[in-house]
């Protein structure tokens, strides 16, 4: 049943202001970034991708991620385990720390790592004669970029638990099952696709972080510099191609990110029902 | 009720999940943060007065403050559209649509910071059209720092508004409707309070990131002191000089500033709950 007749005219003026709005925020800005890279033609969009200082910095983009990605995803399983398995004094606070990272400005997060492992804190002579580099070096880059994604994979995941309920484990563990086996064969299967979810959230977020990277990683070309940080490089000195070439890179993965993401969600909904 | 003492564990491995998650979380939330904490400490209050009320650190307030908070109420109005679209109208490309809200959260800020900002300037695409037609500027100007918190705040109340729109019973609008109520009547007396909370929810986190938000707006600010210089900015700068005591007590008033919003949106999160929990 309709509950307006004349829905009409209403409807789509109320698609096409959404249309619009979603296609000069954010369409354009891709299509964008694609032209732009072209426009000095073809020869030119391969040397700025395939310069050298470019491959290095694309690199350490893939590692930083992959490291931030495993380090959050076994925490977010063991986080949102422990959140929705177990009753215990501190549950809430355990949940709004871990909600914490993303409330933070990325500067502000830089800021709190330079304060504690830079030159002016009690642990630095430490880590200096162990001639361990965190601030300025990849460690660091490493650190903000997991604070900053610190609740992705757990946000995901714990709302699937939560909804699930504890019998099936109580069961098992009743019937003498291992606590790796529960997991294994009956918490696993229900948050796979969520798990994927928030892998693919993180992921994004890790590769793109400029803010806190930038604070953090004192800018060393090909050793500290990561994909980010590169493009801000080349758009200062005012090599605009080159900049959008190499961001045309992040948007084709971006994109792809996008789709990954719809076809967890899909799968998600499927699993729901 | 089960008697809390009485309860005993019958999942194993609560001693290494908690475990894990408390040492993870220890080293990367809590220690970084006390050592805030503890640098803060060391800050006598006139230093720490006398740099958070530096006029170019007030202006810079103002500029953070002022556009983070015009974008989240433009979110908030697009959001809601958006929304109320995707999930009471079939239409062709709903699927598309629905697959770029997230694209703000996919894309790197610096990408979208120099993306917009060259779409904006009076020689692009768009600027070049609000320059000839209505001579407004839109990059380098306040203006363009909403834009692009624009850009990044929009997935959030859209996100936090949609599940509400999904599960509201269309039953009290029908009978709205069939008693004669008009449109308008019915988004402001019936949807609008349903929605509310979320659509609050939403707002506070896309002004609260609006509030910190750094690598989409450094670009296309301009930065120029007093005008267009934000907070964050002004905090990195401190930091380039290497003065960390400047640079924490700024950071301090923006990170308080951003969990007093937040306070306020669990507040009202919590008050909502208890009010339709009852009808649930």
């Amino acid at each position: 049943m309709r509950v307006r007749k004349n829905d009409g005219p209403v409807k789509w003026v109320l698609i096409t202001i959404s249309a619009l709005f979603l296609f000069v925020m954010l369409i354009l800005p891709l299509i964008y970034v694609i032209v732009t890279s072209f426009k000095d033609g073809v020869q030119y969009f391969v040397n700025a991708i395939t310069d050298e200082y470019a491959k290095k910095a694309l690199i350490l983009t893939v590692w930083v991620t992959a490291i931030t990605v495993i380090c959050n995803t076994v925490f977010g399983i063991f986080a949102a385990w422990c959140l929705t398995r177990y009753s215990f004094k501190g549950k809430k606070r355990i949940s709004a720390l871990i909600d914490l990272p993303v409330t933070v400005s990325p500067i502000i997060v830089g800021l709190i790592y330079v304060l504690t492992y830079g030159r002016q804190s009690a642990v630095y002579p430490i880590l200096k004669n162990l001639d361990i580099k965190i601030i300025f070096a990849v460690p660091g880059i490493v650190l903000a970029t997991v604070f900053v994604t610190l609740p992705f994979v757990a946000r995901e995941i714990i709302p699937v638990l939560n909804a699930k309920g504890t019998e099936e484990e109580e069961a098992a563990a009743l019937m003498g099952a291992s606590g790796f086996r529960i997991f294994k064969d009956i918490t696993f299967p229900h948050i796979k696709w969520s798990l994927l979810y928030g892998i693919v959230l993180c992921a994004a977020r890790a590769m793109g972080e400029f803010g806190a990277v930038s604070v953090i990683s004192g800018h060393l070309r090909g050793k500290t510099n990561t994909l980010p940080l590169y493009i801000e490089l080349l758009y200062q000195g005012y090599d605009f191609t080159g900049a959008f070439a190499v961001s045309s890179v992040l948007v084709i993965m971006a994109v792809c990110i996008l789709i990954l993401r719809s076809i967890f969600e899909k799968n998600l909904i499927k699993n729901k029902d | 009720m089960m008697n809390k003492k009485a309860y005993k564990r019958i999942i194993p491995g609560f001693g290494l999940s908690f475990g894990i998650t408390l040492l993870y979380l220890g080293f990367i939330v809590i220690i970084p943060l006390c050592s805030l904490v503890i640098f803060t400490a060391g800050i006598s209050p006139g230093v720490f007065l006398e740099t958070v009320t530096r006029p170019r650190v007030l202006s810079s307030y103002m500029v953070s403050f002022s556009t983070a908070l015009a974008a989240a109420v433009v979110d908030a109005v697009m959001g809601v559209i958006i929304a109320w679209v995707l999930v009471r109208y079939q239409f062709p490309g709903k699927k598309l649509m629905n697959g770029i809200i997230e694209l703000p959260f996919a894309l790197p800020t610096a990408v979208a910071g120099i993306s917009l900002t060259h779409l904006t300037t009076d020689k692009g695409w768009i600027g070049k059209m609000f320059h000839d037609a209505f001579g407004i500027d839109i990059a380098y100007t306040r203006l363009g720092i909403t834009v692009a918190l624009v850009f990044i705040g929009i997935p959030f109340v859209v996100r936090s508004v949609e599940p509400v729109l999904e599960k509201m019973d269309r039953g009290v609008e029908e009978a709205a409707d069939m008693l004669g109520a008009g449109r308008t009547k019915i988004f402001f007396d019936i949807i609008l309070p349903e929605i509310a909370p979320a659509l609050f929810s939403g707002f506070s986190l896309s002004f609260a990131r609006g509030l910190g938000e750094y690598g989409s707006v450094v670009f296309i600010a301009g930065n120029k002191p007093y005008e267009t210089e934000i907070a964050p900015l002004m905090i990195l700068s401190q930091l380039q000089e290497y003065d960390y005591t400047s640079a924490t007590a700024i950071a301090l008033v923006m990170l308080i500033a951003a969990f007093i919003i937040l306070l306020i949106n669990s507040y009202i999160q919590s008050r909502s709950a208890k009010i339709t929990g009852g009808m649930a």
